[in-house]
């Protein structure tokens, strides 16, 4: 079927090119029919490469290593969930997983302004079919997915033991979500800008796409996180490594586009504002494509060098020209209806929370790019690290998060003394006793600043408490119903707004996961012998016995470990350190077994209070010299079997031999045991980073959600009367 | 049978991607820029609509006085009232160039879809 996947590719980039031509024909001179053809190319593209991507899914899971693709990135020992999932482990079914989410997610945008923004669409589709083309063309040309191998290998060498987490199954396809649907509002963006069309309208149209890209982004971003947590074994979440750094360039201009258009829908403000930020957020989103596949920068995420750099730099430069050449241009076209009526409105907290966003997206730009930078201008690569950052993160983080607890108390247009008073008290005192609760907890003192974040958190969720509880209230006044009935309707009502609501709080949560966690971590490099103990952060960890196994897919030596706190035991951990079989034959018939790569499994105690995170790297240079016997002892078996003429069943014998040998090999760690290097982290608060993503996940669902059809008619017909009664008494 | 599928799949994309201009003979629609213009205000209108709603709720929620929001609400409703009156204006132009022109393109009412959001 490598043909078949091969010629769809060809179909598609055919299909990407006539929707291009047909939808920019259509809409400069011939009309709506080509209009209407160029988005059914998207359409067919779309069911196009759904064939394309099944066909290479099938091949994963049925271990056709036929496929090279297929031959490098699996194995019949790859466990099935994880067969389905390496598909885009690799450069080009990563890139297919690309322009196949691309093609649904502009189908389906394309069929839901089928009726609106008519002049801007077919630009919009001519710029979606662009950048189909573009990733059709890597995928043809220079990373072909449906690549066959002459002589077909018996076996894969299999998927990189990193990735064999199940975070990994949901990460890259919900990061590229996330890129894939921010070029929509950037293509519409392009559309509005070509066409003039430049109204709300537009942003009517598409908002919903920036908020689903804004989430899936997100989410990507976290099931990141918290593979890096549970896998890399250094014990952290967030390294800003360039290619994490690369996913949250996008997402931090998103974040700041979604809270200005809304001052564009109501006030016609911000024109000029709102279109850079879109046209830099699918630009940034692009880059972060470019970064994970060009290896210009190192990153653990990255794919490694790659030839895909030139045609990358060609396309954004494209983008930045075209984007920067498209708003000087309509700079008439931007300018703003109305002025922002006070400092003190909701207006203005948007831009402050947006001015923000933007300073933290160019710092984390600056960082990433430091490296290339520093070597243009001195000639010489230098990097900054994790310090560099935080440096300047955190006071805009701190001053993003006080700003996201302000917004929900200040109405649009003015905020007035009493305002100020019926709002801001409650949350002001709650923050404040939060803070000073922070700061009598023992050790405390040494991280004021850690202290003061957690009153500002206190701040922000005590103001969104309040706000859901004040609707809540108004809404039972007026509607009779019960408080979890009155809830409910007050947030289904006004889903856009309750929803951005609960992502402030649980953002918030989620920061002071990372502040409390990172700011009082206790971490200790401990090496131990079973029954020997070591202490972090007020607990008693203890080496109780050394664990060992020895499976088809990978030999695991691990460790038990008991906690204990004041001598009551805590929790029981167990981690252990993967190594995987190398293809590499030179290692020896028994060595390579110990020789490929090596991943950990580490051991979490996860409370509301505190994690107890721990992760064994044994040291198996003691195994060395059994190895080394091994490998002298069935090579010289192998020798006497093969000069005698031996059959198939002396073989398959010496290999049962071999794997009983193995596991003796393995063995030895729990019969012998020698010391253990071992990482043991304790880090307050850890949990709430993931309750935190989770609530605000929660919220991005709840404002993304369509408000029902009849609510919305219903309230629309309300003003509606009220308007026109206001008409009918002005024109009398 | 490789061979099969794929030409298969070529003469499906060719006839569905295709339709359009075959079925349809439909030119430049005159009054595009009418259309454009009235779905503008539309989506303006409903984002005034969606601005009252939201005073009334800071009222009742506390964040405006009474006061506030009748100064707020009067304002809201005269721009409510301009953009009707802008939306009257661009229909009855529409309207007129649709007699000249004869039957919209694509038999279209005057009068588009209102927005999702």
């Amino acid at each position: 079927m490598a043909t078949v996947g091969r010629a769809l590719l060809i179909v598609a980039f055919a299909v990407a090119l006539y929707g291009v031509g047909a939808s920019l024909y259509g809409a400069f001179a011939g009309g709506r029919a080509w209009v209407d053809s160029g988005r059914r190319a998207v359409y067919a593209l779309a069911g196009v490469l759904t064939g394309a991507f099944a066909i290479m899914e099938v091949a994963f899971l049925r271990s056709d290593f036929s496929f090279n693709v297929v031959a490098t990135h699996s194995s019949t020992t790859t466990p099935t969930f994880y067969k389905a999932t390496a598909a885009w482990s690799s450069q080009e079914g990563s890139l297919l997983l690309w322009v196949w989410l691309l093609s649904v997610w502009s189908s389906l945008a394309l069929a839901l302004t089928r009726r609106r923004v008519r002049e801007v669409a077919p630009v919009a589709t001519a710029v979606l079919m662009t950048f189909a083309g573009f990733f059709l063309m890597l995928t043809i040309f220079w990373a072909n997915p449906f690549e066959t191998l002459a002589a077909v290998p018996q076996e894969g060498t299999g998927l990189n033991p990193l990735l064999r987490h199940p975070a990994m199954m949901f990460h890259p396809p919900m990061l590229y979500s996330g890129y894939t649907l921010f070029s929509i509002p950037f293509a519409f963006a392009i559309g509005a800008l070509v066409t003039r069309r430049l109204n709300a309208e537009w942003i009517v149209s598409t908002r919903r796409f920036a908020l689903a890209a804004w989430l899936c982004l997100g989410v990507g971003i976290v099931l990141g996180a918290r593979w890096s947590y549970t896998e890399l074994g250094w014990g952290g979440y967030w390294a800003w490594d360039p290619v994490e750094n690369a996913s949250l360039l996008p997402w931090l201009t998103g974040t700041a586009f979604i809270h200005s258009i809304m001052i564009q829908e109501r006030r016609g403000m911000l024109k000029v504002w709102n279109a850079s930020l879109v046209l830099a957020t699918g630009t940034l989103a692009i880059l972060g494509t470019f970064l994970v596949r060009s290896g210009i920068l190192d990153s653990i995420h990255a794919f490694g060098a790659s030839t895909l750099g030139v045609p990358f730099l060609i396309l954004i430069g494209a983008m930045v020209l075209g984007s920067v050449g498209l708003v000087v241009s309509r700079r008439a076209e931007l300018r703003t209806e109305h002025r922002i009526d006070s400092l003190l409105s909701r207006e203005a907290v948007f831009l402050a929370q947006n001015v923000i966003l933007v300073a933290l997206a160019f710092v984390v730009w600056w960082g990433t790019f430091f490296p290339l930078i520093s070597e243009a201008v001195t000639g010489t690569r230098a990097s900054v690290g994790p310090p560099w950052f935080d440096k300047y993160t955190v006071p805009l983080a701190f001053v993003l998060v006080a700003l996201s607890g302000i917004g929900p108390l200040v109405p649009w247009r003015r905020l007035t003394l009493a305002s100020v008073r019926r709002g801001f008290v409650l949350p002001a005192v709650v923050g404040g006793v939060v803070a000073l609760a922070l700061l009598l907890v023992p050790g405390a003192w040494s991280q004021p600043k850690a202290a003061a974040f957690a009153g500002v958190v206190g701040f922000v969720v005590a103001s969104v408490v309040q706000e859901l509880w004040r609707g809540m209230r108004a809404r039972q006044s007026s509607a009779q119903e019960s408080a979890p009935v009155a809830l409910a309707g007050i947030v289904r009502r006004n889903r856009r707004r309750y929803g951005g609501y609960v992502v402030h709080a649980g953002f918030a949560t989620l920061l002071l996961g990372v502040a409390v966690s990172s700011s009082f971590q206790h971490a200790k490099d401990v090496s131990l012998k079973p029954g020997q103990s070591a202490r972090v952060g007020g607990y008693d960890i203890r080496y109780v016995r050394a664990t060992s196994h020895a499976g088809s897919e990978k030999i695991s030596l691990g460790a038990v470990l008991d906690v204990s706190k004041g001598g009551k035991h805590v929790a029981t951990l167990r981690t252990t350190r993967g190594f995987y079989p190398s293809q590499d034959v030179t290692q020896g018939i028994v060595g390579r077994f110990f020789g490929g790569e090596s991943e950990s499994e580490v051991g979490l105690q996860a409370g509301f209070g505190r994690d107890v995170w721990t992760v064994i790297d044994p040291d198996i240079a003691p195994l060395e010299p059994i190895i080394q016997q091994g490998n002298d002892t069935f090579r010289r078996a192998m020798t006497g079997i093969l000069a005698r003429g031996g059959g198939r069943q002396q073989l398959a014998q010496l290999y049962a031999l071999r794997d009983v040998a193995v596991t003796a090999v393995a063995r030895r760690f729990v019969t012998r045991p020698w010391a253990a290097d071992f990482r043991f982290i304790v880090s307050p608060l850890a949990t709430w980073i993931w309750i935190g993503a989770i609530v605000t996940f929660l919220g991005g669902l709840i404002a993304l959600w369509p408000a029902p059809a009849t609510a919305r008619r219903r309230v629309t017909a309300g003003y509606a009367a009220r308007v026109a009664r206001e008409l009918a008494r002005t024109t009398q | 049978m490789e061979l099969l599928i794929v030409f298969a799949v070529v003469l499906a994309v060719a006839a569905f991607v295709g339709a359009p201009l075959r079925t349809r003979a439909r030119g430049l629609d005159p009054d595009a820029g009418l259309r454009a213009e009235l779905a503008d205000l539309e989506a303006a209108k409903e984002a005034k609509y969606h601005e009252i709603r939201d005073a009334e709720l800071d009222r009742r929620t506390g964040k405006l006085s009474d006061e506030d929001h009748r100064a707020l609400d009067a304002e809201l409703r005269a721009e409510a009232v301009a953009l009707l009156k802008k939306l009257d204006a661009v229909r009855a132009r529409l309207a007129a160039a649709q007699e000249a022109d004869g039957p919209a393109p694509g038999g279209e009412a005057a009068t588009p879809s209102p927005p999702v959001g």
